[in-house]
């Protein structure tokens, strides 16, 4: 009995913890209908803040609360006023991808500065525990109650008493009506960011403090979880958020004490997708609300596509497939075999993305269940690798589109929400389903590449083999896009309510896509398998999700050419200039800002 | 009763509540095979809300909507789509990054035959994979309708033809109302309706298309039409129906409804009454 007390009190105070962060999220929902995928880094900003406070500068409780949420609060004007506002008039996708961008910026820089091992960040308060009913109760647990109601306090007190919080919600009501009758509206961004950063920055720091320990994976954890409170509450619905997040707490709370902990962040993700897929307005608003025609723009920025002539990319691939013929060094030929698994990768997600409009963020999952697929199969069947590794292809295509089914009702934001979620609970099956998937221990002694009896094992045959199979992938998805389905995918993704009174099924359209773009990914990941000869759960993760969306943007969306073109440069210029790793997903993430700012078709333009 | 049997189309007791507000309000509708009816009223009268509830983009909170005898009501757009009904939006939903053509192929979709075999469970994959093969019957049906949408495209004269390949963002306004109308048309509807299909249209623009609703009337289409444009609506239509905050206030021949007291008030009167705009809205 006592111990359910205490499962019960430890929810409630994460869930306290969340409601920081997805408070934050649901003001700036509510006055700029974006969900802003930054809030976690900006979490995890404050908690290294606070620790440097901590550490370095021995500053008292108080001051720590107050320099972390003053500083965070700093970072989130700046995303507003660098990062977002000059993307105000831009395309739906444009402020989506640029906070996605944003958060691995940060991220980065982050672990850059502090490196990626974890460090103690220590809570300054004595550690006593006192006897509550069966439980027991820390002073760390009413300072995150105490400041849990304070902020609420303060935000209600700021919205309901104070002009600039009526414009806040006279914006987050009506926009343009807001903008009619004077509200500045870039001012009441400001303010929103700002709040929603200092709330955001203060929870990190005090995470931090509950498990004396922060490092720079707390970023997307908090962000996800944020998200899931937000959404369970109803996205902009602000008391919902925290009731949102207090149910979340709970629920992870009491799942950990029946199963254990590596359950825990199943528990958060399988609470998303069930409320995304029963109630998609949260648990607090009407299930059916028809969603307001779009008055301007489209999903993504219309552009003219560059046609690059026939005899030219014919020219382009005759050349790459002779170039082994040439002096080159093996480490040419790597780096170009990276390119192409990454090729196929990016135009499983350029199809998904672009030509349907379905920003996946958990791309890498795909990789993950063809990798697994095909290991398997080649290792406990004994089939044939070649075979092994086109059945990785059709399991990834089936169990994809099963996985993804329930978000095809979903649009924008949500999409990649429900994707991100879906690629970690992926994740976590693998690590967690150990008689079949070897749990963290991972599969190793993977057979090598082969075809039709003979071993691939010189870099030469491995890379004409990727480079073939990634030029058949990229014919057919072509020819794909010149059918009836290219055009029904790109309806869709221009205006799904227009589609759907013109006879197209959105679940029938965008499985085929998923069908079609799953099958890509999970090859890919399977001959990534078989070169890699290990692999285990963490081997595809969101880094290679969030590479392939910025190869993907860089050669514009839907492109097929432009998929490939993009690969290509974002494998092979880093290797050209010589870039240290560590500074690589720094370099992608601000190529996708740079572009999404002053290019967002992309290089050869959107299809 | 009697009169349901010959109608197309038969609203009954059709309402939908927006939280306090009852956007459409037990309207009852019928209209007949060949009619062109006209629906009026000030802004946020509930005219689109109502076209929602019939082309199952919304779902009704009561009341019945049958389509020739059948009951429709709540079934998705797509399945109403594939019955014949096919409708534009008042602000213009084009699909902007598609050519003319494919959007208004698009509207054909309902009438692929070869390339979307009727198979249970496994014809969705069939589909992706006569794609892709493309053989000689679905390469045909694809170049019957290409064929067929230059026809369409011809009704406008030369606004649309010399366009067909330009994506739809790149249109002016008049000409994306055109290019939704030429995508409802595709769909060879038995019912079509038009919201506000003059909207941001000069008198020319507007005569223009008036001529061809006019056309589509005469060959026999039954046709449901928004229109703010009060000459345009007394020329065209056999009947007009006057909505007023979600409630039908009055129903005739359009000389008729002109005169009735309770229409000039509703349109007079408005400004004080202080209603909201729901329209965009819903």
């Amino acid at each position: 009995m006592s111990s359910w007390l205490d499962y019960t009190i430890n929810g409630l105070i994460v869930g306290n913890v969340y409601a920081l962060v997805a408070v934050g999220l649901a003001l700036i929902f509510g006055v700029s209908r974006l969900i802003n995928f930054a809030q976690g880094s900006i979490y995890l900003v404050g908690a290294y803040i606070g620790w440097v406070a901590v550490v370095r500068l021995h500053t008292p409780l108080p001051l720590t609360i107050i320099v972390v949420a003053a500083a965070t609060a700093v970072v989130g004007l700046i995303i507003e006023r660098f990062g977002l506002r000059p993307l105000q008039n831009s395309v739906r996708i444009a402020p989506l991808l640029a906070t996605i961008g944003i958060s691995f910026v940060l991220d980065q820089l982050v672990m850059l500065t502090f490196s990626p091992n974890p460090r103690a960040l220590p809570s300054q308060l004595p550690d006593v525990r006192f006897q509550l009913g069966g439980g027991t109760i820390g002073p760390l647990d009413l300072l995150i109650a105490g400041v849990g109601l304070t902020s609420a306090l303060l935000l209600f007190v700021f919205l309901r008493y104070t002009k600039l919080g009526w414009a806040v919600r006279a914006t987050a009501q009506d926009r343009d009506a807001a903008m009619q009758m004077g509200v500045d509206v870039n001012r009441v961004n400001q303010a929103v960011f700002g709040i929603a950063a200092a709330l955001g920055g203060v929870s990190g720091m005090l995470v931090g403090m509950y498990y004396n320990q922060i490092d720079t994976a707390m970023s997307l954890q908090a962000t996800l979880k944020g998200v899931v409170a937000e959404v369970v509450g109803g996205a902009g619905n602000v008391p919902g958020a925290v009731i949102g997040s207090l149910l979340l707490g709970l629920v992870e709370s009491y799942g950990v004490a029946v199963f254990g902990t590596s359950y825990r962040n199943l528990f958060a993700f399988l609470l998303l997708v069930v409320v995304l897929v029963l109630r998609p307005n949260g648990l607090f608003a009407s299930a059916r609300q028809a969603p307001p025609e779009p008055l301007t723009g489209t999903f993504i920025a219309p552009s003219r596509p560059v046609r690059i002539p026939r005899w030219a990319l014919l020219v382009a691939a005759a050349a790459f497939a002779v170039l082994p013929f040439f002096p080159v060094s093996s480490y040419v030929l790597q780096t170009l075999i990276n390119a192409w698994l990454l090729g196929m990768l990016a135009l499983s997600l350029t199809l998904v993305a672009g030509t349907i409009g379905q920003v996946s963020l958990g791309h890498a999952a795909l990789l993950a269940i063809g990798a697994y697929t095909s290991a398997l199969l080649s290792l406990t069947l004994a089939v044939p690798v070649g075979l092994a590794v086109i059945g990785g292809g059709l399991m990834s295509a089936a169990l994809g589109t099963l996985l993804i089914s329930p978000s095809f009702r979903l649009r924008g934001h949500y999409v990649s929400i429900a994707t991100l979620a879906i690629g970690e609970i992926v994740s976590l099956v693998i690590l967690n389903w150990e008689s079949v998937t070897r749990g963290p221990i991972g599969i190793s002694g993977i057979p090598p590449l082969s075809l039709f009896g003979h071993d691939l094992i010189s870099p030469l045959s491995v890379y004409w083999f990727s480079f073939a199979v990634m030029l058949v992938l990229a014919l057919v998805q072509g020819r794909l896009l010149g059918s009836h389905l290219g055009r029904s995918f790109r309806a869709i993704r221009d205006d799904d309510i227009a589609a759907r009174a013109y006879g197209l099924s959105l679940n029938r359209y965008k499985s085929l896509a998923f069908i079609f773009g799953g099958f890509a990914a999970g090859v890919s990941g399977g001959i990534a398998a078989h070169l890699y000869s290990y692999i285990n759960h963490e081997t595809f993760n969101t880094q290679q999700s969030i590479l392939a969306l910025t190869v993907v943007i860089l050669g514009g969306l839907g492109n097929v050419v432009g998929a490939i073109v993009g690969s290509v440069a974002l494998v092979g210029l880093p290797e050209l200039f010589r870039i240290a790793a560590e500074y690589r997903i720094l370099i992608y993430g601000i190529v996708l800002l740079l572009l999404v700012r002053f290019r967002p078709q992309g290089l050869l333009g959107t299809i | 009763m009697v009169e349901q049997l010959h109608s197309m189309l038969s609203l009954r007791g059709l309402t939908r509540r927006f939280g306090g507000l009852t956007a459409v309000d037990a309207i009852d509708l019928d209209l007949a095979k060949g009619e062109l009816v006209s629906i009026i009223g000030p802004n946020g009268a509930g005219k689109t809300t109502l076209f929602n509830l019939v082309t199952g983009l919304d779902r009704p909170d009561d009341g019945t909507v049958r389509f020739e005898g059948q009951d429709i009501t709540g079934l998705s757009p797509e399945r109403l789509a594939a019955e014949g009904i096919a409708r534009t939006f008042q602000l213009g939903r084009v699909f902007g990054n598609l050519s003319v053509m494919d959007n208004v192929l698009i509207g054909a979709h309902t009438r692929l035959r070869a390339v979307k075999p009727t198979v249970p469970v496994i014809g969705p994959l069939l589909e992706l994979g006569l794609a892709l093969l493309r053989p000689a019957s679905v390469r045909a049906e694809e170049e019957r309708l290409r064929e067929e949408v230059k026809v369409i495209l011809a009704r406008f004269g030369e606004r649309l033809l010399p366009r067909i390949d330009q994506p739809a963002y790149s249109l002016s306004y008049a000409n994306r109302r055109r290019v939704e109308i030429a995508r409802a048309l595709a769909l060879r509807p038995r019912l079509l309706l038009l919201d506000e299909p003059t909207a941001g249209m000069n008198p020319t623009e507007t005569a223009e298309m008036q001529g061809l609703v006019a056309e589509l009337k005469a060959e026999g289409l039954t046709i449901l039409l928004i229109e703010h444009k009060l000459e345009m609506v007394m020329r065209l239509s056999d009947r007009v129906v006057v909505m007023d905050e979600g409630k039908k206030i009055a129903e005739g021949p359009g000389e008729e409804v002109r005169g009735d007291p309770k229409v000039i008030e509703a349109y007079l009167g408005h400004g004080l009454s202080g209603t909201t705009e729901q329209e965009s809205a819903a």
